[in-house]
C-alpha cells in the first residue's frame, strides 16, 4: 500500500509540514483552559497543586476559582491526602503536580487514600519523560508502569493539546481515580480538534497500513505519523495505532494491529518497563498472536541533564530513528522464518 | 477568693454533668467489653489499643460529634476518622455499642470474609477512610474541612491519631496545612500510649514533646489524661469554643486500660492471650470501678 489511507479527519494530524513551528497549531496551556471551562460547568470541580501551579497551568483555574484552588505547598503526599478527603465530601479534585513526585513520592497515597476505594480524584501530572533536560529528578520515566500496577486506575498519556482538552472533560465527567501526563505551556495541537473525539479506554487508529503497525502513546504518536509518513515514501505502509488510554488498556485494537500487520513497533516517552510496550507485548503473547516487535523507548536507564532535542536522539526516540527501527524490524524476519 | 454557694441552676448542671460521665464511662465499659469479645474470636488482636482507645471514642460518638448510626451516609455528619487502621477493633467495638453491628458479629473481627478486619478498610459501613498505612488520616482530614468549609455543611472532622504515627512526615505536611488553611473545624486526637510495633515509643524514636510539636505547627494543643472521661468532654468543649486555628488533644493513655492482666503486659502492640484467660481478662473489667 503505497498511496496510504488516511482516516477522515486526521489529514492536518499526518500533515508533517503543518505540525512543525506554526503558532496557529499552538495551544497556550490547554489544560489550564479546559479545567476551567469544565469547572465552569461543574461547580464540584476543585483544584490542588503543590508548588508547582503556575508550571502545570491550574494557574488558570486558580485565578477564576480562587476559592476552589488549594495551594498545599512543597508536599506531595499530602496533596493526594487533601485531594482524596475533599473527594470523600462530594467534590472532584484535580491536583497536579510532576509524574514524578506523584509516581514516585505520593504512591501509598495514591494507592491507598484514591484508588483504593475509587475516590473521585484526578491526578494530574507535569513534565513527562524527555519532555525536559532537567535530568533524572524531574524527567518522569517510571510512572505510566507504577500508576499502570495499581487497582482502579485509569491511565492517560495525551499526545497533544487537542487531546488534553477533550481528556480533562472526559475524567472530569468519569466517577473514578484517573492519572494522566501532561503537556504544558505552549503545546502543539497535532489532532484535528473539530474531528478527532477522545475516548476513555480507546485506542484510535490514526493512519492504516498493513506492513508494520506503529503503536503509540503521548508524545510520540506525532513522531509515529511522521515516521509513517517517511515510511511511506519507500514503499511501507505503517499503521499508526494511537493508544492514549494505558490503562484500561484497548486489548481488542492492538491484537486487531497485531493480527492484520504481523509487526509491532510501540513507541512510547517512557522507560520500556512497564509502560506500553510492556502492555502490548503481554497482551499479544496472552492471545497467542505471532509477531515481531520492538520496543521504542527510554531503556531502563537515568537520564542526564541536556537539551531535549540532544537527549531525544541520543536515546533513540526521534523520528529518523523510529523509521530506521521500524526497517530494522522488517527487515529482520528470522523469527518468522523459524518453525 | 471566698468560696460562694452554688445557685440551684448550678447545682442542677453539676448533677447533668455527673449523669453525663456516669452514662458515657458505661458506654466504655461496653465498648472495652466488645473489644475482649472481638479478640476473644480470633484469640489475639489489637487489645491493648482498644482497650486504651475506648474512653477517646466513646467521648466523641456518645457525646461530642453529630452522628446518627441510622444514617451513616447523613451528608453533615461530623467525621471520624481512624488514621490508624489497626485501632479498627475499637471503632467496630464503638459501632456496635451503637448498634450499627449486632453483637453477635464482633467474634468474627479478624477472621476469613469478616468485614471487621483487623485493619479498618472503608468497605465496612461506619468506616470513614482506610487507615493503617500510616500517616494518611490527617491529609484527608484536611481535605474533608476544606471541604465542609466550602460546601457550607459545616460539618467537623475528628482524625485520630497515635504517638508512634507522628513518626511519619505526612502527618506534618497535613499539620502545615491545616494550620495555614486556619481550619477551626478541624480536630486531632493524639493517642500517646508510649507503645510502637518495635517497642517503647521513647525508645525506637522520641516523639515528644508533643503537644509542643503541634503549638509549633500553629494548632491549639492540649494535653489530658486521655483515660480520664471529665478530662476528654472538657478538652473538646475547649476545643469547640476555640476559633481560627485547628485543635490539638493530646491523649495520654494507658495500653490495656480497665484490663490490669493486659496492662501489665510488656509487649503490648499486639496481644496474644490464652482461651482461659480471656475470661479473667472480662472479669477484671467489669470488677473495675466506672
Amino acid at each position: 500500500m503505497n498511496q496510504s489511507e488516511v482516516r477522515p479527519g486526521f489529514t492536518a494530524a499526518i500533515s508533517v509540514s503543518e505540525t512543525h513551528d506554526e503558532d496557529a497549531r499552538i495551544v497556550e496551556k490547554p489544560f489550564g483552559r479546559a479545567l476551567v471551562e469544565a469547572g465552569r460547568r461543574n461547580p464540584t470541580i476543585v483544584g490542588l497543586t503543590a508548588d508547582l501551579g503556575k508550571y502545570t497551568d491550574i494557574d488558570l483555574f486558580g485565578r477564576e476559582f480562587p476559592e476552589r484552588y488549594f495551594q498545599v505547598g512543597m508536599a506531595e503526599q499530602n496533596l493526594i491526602g487533601v485531594a482524596a478527603g475533599l473527594s470523600r465530601v462530594g467534590y472532584i479534585p484535580f491536583a497536579t503536580t510532576y509524574c514524578v513526585f506523584a509516581s514516585r513520592r505520593a504512591y501509598d497515597f495514591i494507592a491507598i487514600d484514591v484508588a483504593l476505594g475509587r475516590a473521585n480524584v484526578k491526578i494530574i501530572a507535569g513534565l513527562p519523560g524527555l519532555t525536559t533536560g532537567y535530568g533524572a529528578t524531574h524527567q518522569g520515566i517510571d510512572d505510566l508502569a507504577l500508576m499502570r500496577a495499581i487497582p482502579n486506575m485509569v491511565v492517560i498519556d495525551p499526545c497533544d493539546a487537542t487531546e488534553i482538552e477533550q481528556a480533562v472533560y472526559a475524567i472530569a465527567e468519569y466517577d473514578g481515580p484517573a492519572y494522566m501526563r501532561l503537556l504544558r505551556g505552549k503545546v502543539k495541537a497535532v489532532l484535528n480538534s473539530k474531528s478527532y473525539q477522545f475516548e476513555l479506554g480507546k485506542a484510535v487508529t490514526l493512519r492504516e497500513g498493513r506492513d508494520i503497525a506503529l503503536v503509540s502513546t503521548g508524545i510520540m504518536t506525532e513522531r509515529a505519523l511522521e515516521a509513517a509518513e517517511k515510511l511511506s515514501k519507500s514503499g511501507i505502509a505503517a499503521r499508526v495505532l494511537h493508544t492514549p488510554t494505558l490503562k484500561p488498556l484497548d486489548q481488542d485494537a492492538i491484537l486487531q494491529a497485531a493480527a492484520e500487520t504481523g509487526v509491532i513497533l510501540t513507541l512510547e516517552n517512557h522507560s520500556t518497563i512497564g509502560g506500553l510496550g510492556s502492555a502490548a507485548a503481554e497482551a499479544i503473547a496472552l492471545a497467542g498472536i505471532k509477531v515481531r516487535m520492538t520496543k521504542i523507548g527510554i531503556q531502563d536507564r537515568f537520564i542526564e541533564c541536556g537539551s531535549v532535542g540532544y537527549l531525544t536522539n541520543k536515546y533513540g526516540l526521534s523520528t529518523p530513528q523510529i523509521v530506521k527501527a521500524a526497517q530494522d524490524l522488517l527487515a529482520n524476519d528470522h523469527h518468522s522464518a523459524s518453525p | 477568693m471566698a468560696q460562694t454557694s452554688m445557685n440551684e441552676t448550678q447545682v442542677a448542671g453539676v448533677a447533668h454533668r455527673s449523669e453525663t460521665l456516669q452514662r458515657l464511662r458505661e458506654h466504655a465499659r461496653n465498648i472495652r467489653r466488645n473489644v475482649l469479645v472481638m479478640a476473644r474470636g480470633k484469640g489475639e488482636g489489637y487489645v491493648g489499643q482498644g482497650l486504651d482507645a475506648a474512653d477517646i471514642l466513646t467521648a466523641l460518638y456518645f457525646h461530642e460529634m453529630r452522628f446518627d448510626p441510622k444514617r451513616l451516609d447523613w451528608p453533615d455528619r461530623d467525621r471520624f476518622l481512624l488514621s490508624t487502621g489497626h485501632y479498627s477493633i475499637v471503632l467496630f467495638a464503638a459501632l456496635a455499642e451503637l448498634g450499627v453491628f449486632a453483637e453477635q458479629e464482633l467474634a468474627s473481627y479478624g477472621a476469613d470474609e469478616s468485614r471487621l478486619e483487623m485493619a479498618a478498610c472503608e468497605t465496612t459501613p461506619g468506616v470513614e477512610i482506610t487507615g493503617g498505612s500510616l500517616g494518611h488520616g490527617l491529609s484527608q482530614a484536611v481535605g474533608m474541612a476544606l471541604g465542609s468549609r466550602l460546601s457550607g455543611r459545616n460539618f467537623r472532622v475528628f482524625n485520630f491519631l497515635s504517638d508512634g504515627e507522628l513518626q511519619e512526615g505526612a502527618t506534618w505536611e497535613a499539620a502545615m496545612a491545616a494550620a495555614h488553611y486556619r481550619l477551626s473545624n478541624l480536630v486531632a486526637l493524639i493517642d500517646v500510649n508510649n507503645v510502637q510495633a518495635d517497642g517503647r515509643v521513647s525508645d525506637v524514636l522520641t516523639i515528644e514533646p508533643v503537644a509542643q510539636k503541634w503549638s509549633a505547627f500553629g494548632w491549639h494543643a492540649q494535653a489530658i489524661d486521655g483515660n480520664s472521661m471529665e478530662a476528654l468532654v472538657d478538652a473538646l468543649h475547649k476545643a469547640r469554643e476555640v476559633k481560627g486555628q485547628p485543635k490539638a488533644i493530646v491523649c495520654y493513655t494507658l495500653m490495656g486500660k480497665g484490663v490490669p492482666l493486659i496492662e501489665q503486659r510488656p509487649r503490648a502492640h499486639f496481644v496474644r492471650v490464652e482461651p482461659h484467660e480471656w475470661e479473667i481478662a472480662i472479669r477484671q473489667l467489669e470488677e473495675g470501678v466506672l
